[in-house]
């Protein structure tokens, strides 16, 4: 039977789980094959080992998440081999030519693409599918045939995020701030609700534009990517190169004056209102709450 | 140091995409063109790169006649020259796009020490163009890079990570992608607009192999406009948005 290999940054990772339920749907055998945790990572190094494994058993597909290594490696892999490799697909059918259904513009969009290649090269778009444990994954080390060039690109340190507050991609709960804060002095409110909720300070590119945030507080497609429990979006008109960056968000409370604003077609809970009145108005209630 | 950026003409698609009636394209009638923020990012870092340590910096894009606005742009932030590579304004796939950035580096016959590239480009979003480059040119090659500090013939990369960031030391030459918030992008000054109308541009048409990567239609994605629960409106709405908080468990 034909053997597709799933490429898991890690034996539990979620969204590699989902990459291998993914990869089911072609119907193949699966061997799911991650890097022992001594290894560092070392994208040309680890493709080139998956390259070879694949070679070795004759695999029909190559499928990985669709994750920054993910994509990462698997691009390696497609350009090792020269065959095409379709990013972040949320579906795939069986055929000749295989056809996906994959992500543009950061999910905004969806594209029906066929894939001329074999071995087959896909990583399947985070939350597609949901996720469930691998049957059993094969542990392996960077092969041989790794040359000098596959390895000369590896993590040579590992810098700790600062203890001092909540990182915007790791925080439960995301305050943001855009166009309609109006200034660098009006995100005292969004920065007094961000630590009532011990969630961390995020913003739109309109913001740091202005220079009313610094760049590495913003929200986006191409910028930071964030997975809070509730991404409250205050003043943000919701621009698709913002939304790309907080569809991992698992729920939505957008405030805006302006009850047209394209922010509520994505929004699970509105407020229509000028934050500056709003916001303030949440974080005394959260003290009123917690001092009963 | 010779640094070349590859960016990439994409429309300013604002709140909502529509696409065409044959659905190969979104509607750009009434859209203007930018380039991806992260490959402005990549312009503004080489341009900094430069200003520290000397050389010449180059962008190059391949796309239709009218992506000429956009390498204007980048020179009048400070980009040296610009490579345009003229297409019919038709989908490249990523094997075709980086074959044709190769063949124009090695036309260009420059010796750069450094590609930069958007981690992705912001549109089809393929996650691979500066890869195939990389392996085919045989450089080293590191993705979504937040901080690049030059160090001889040796670049320090930071990445962000899950708990941290993760550092590179990649010998040049080489390519590295970049995402935003690498750095603040400068504006271009009026004096920087006129020196860019002046600046050397090269135009070559190069031919488009057959995509293998093929897409066949564009889909807008289902669900795209969920209703909202309108819990109030002004202040008023404080103590609902403080009940779902509590649910949710954040409060």
């Amino acid at each position: 039977m034909a053997l597709t290999l799933v490429f898991a940054e890690a034996e539990a990772d979620e969204l590699s789980q989902q990459a291998g339920v993914f990869a089911a749907g072609l119907g193949h055998d699966l061997q799911a094959i991650a890097f022992d945790p001594s290894e560092t990572y070392a994208p040309a190094a680890w493709a080139q080992t998956l390259v070879g494994l694949a070679q070795e058993r004759g695999a029909t597909a190559v499928v990985g998440p669709g994750t920054d290594r993910g994509n990462e490696v698997l691009a390696h892999v497609a350009a090792k081999l020269d065959q095409p490799m379709a990013a972040n697909c949320t579906s795939v059918t069986a055929g000749d030519p295989v056809t996906v259904v994959r992500t543009r513009w950061g999910g905004s969009l969806l594209e029906e693409a066929r894939v001329h290649g074999a071995p087959l090269l896909l990583t399947a778009a985070p939350h597609a599918v949901a996720a469930a444990p691998f049957a059993e994954v094969e542990i392996v080390t960077v092969t041989d045939a790794a040359g000098e060039l596959d390895r000369v690109v590896r993590v040579v340190e590992r810098i700790p995020a600062s203890t001092a507050g909540v990182s915007l991609a790791d925080a439960d709960v995301v305050v943001s701030g855009g166009r309609g804060v109006g200034s660098a002095e009006g995100f005292s409110v969004i920065e007094e609700l961000a630590a009532l909720l011990g969630g961390a300070v995020g913003c739109s590119r309109a913001v740091t534009s202005a220079g009313w945030r610094p760049h590495t507080d913003q929200v986006g497609q191409t910028g930071t990517k964030i997975s809070p429990e509730i991404y409250i979006a205050c003043g943000i008109s919701g621009a698709t190169q913002h939304m790309a960056g907080c569809k991992g968000a698992k729920r939505l409370l957008a405030i805006n004056p302006d009850g047209e604003a394209s922010i509520f077609a994505s929004a699970d809970y509105a407020v229509i209102g000028d934050l500056h009145a709003v916001v303030p108005a949440i974080s005394a209630e959260i003290r009123k709450v917690r001092s009963t | 140091m010779n640094i070349l950026v590859c960016v990439k003409r994409v429309p300013l698609t604002g709140g909502k995409i529509t696409l065409t009636e044959d659905e190969q394209a979104i509607q750009t009638r009434h859209l203007g063109f930018t380039v991806s923020p992260h490959e402005e990012c990549a312009a503004e870092e080489a341009i900094r790169l430069i200003e520290q340590h000397g050389g010449e910096s180059v962008v190059l894009t391949l796309g239709p006649p009218e992506a000429e606005e956009q390498l204007r742009d980048m020179m009048a932030i400070g980009i040296d020259r610009a490579i345009h590579l003229v297409s019919d304004g038709g989908e490249w796939d990523p094997q075709a796009t980086a074959a044709a950035i190769v063949a124009a580096i090695e036309a260009d016959g420059t010796a750069f020490d450094l590609l930069l590239f958007g981690n992705e480009s912001a549109d089809a979003g393929n996650y691979q163009v500066a890869v195939r480059v990389a392996q085919a040119l045989r450089r080293p090659c590191v993705t979504g890079i937040k901080a690049i500090t030059a160090d001889g013939d040796s670049l320090r990369c930071e990445q962000e990570v899950a708990g941290g960031r993760d550092v590179y030391a990649v010998p040049t030459p080489a390519v590295v992608t970049v995402k935003e918030g690498i750095n603040l992008p400068r504006y271009p000054s009026v004096p920087g607009r006129m020196r860019a109308k002046r600046k050397p541009l090269s135009a070559s048409e190069p031919t488009r192999a057959d995509a293998r990567l093929e897409m066949v239609r564009l889909v807008l994605p289902p669900g795209s406009s969920k209703q909202a629960e309108v819990l109030g409106h002004g202040p008023e709405a404080a103590p609902r948005v403080v009940e779902i908080l509590q649910e949710i468990g954040v409060v």
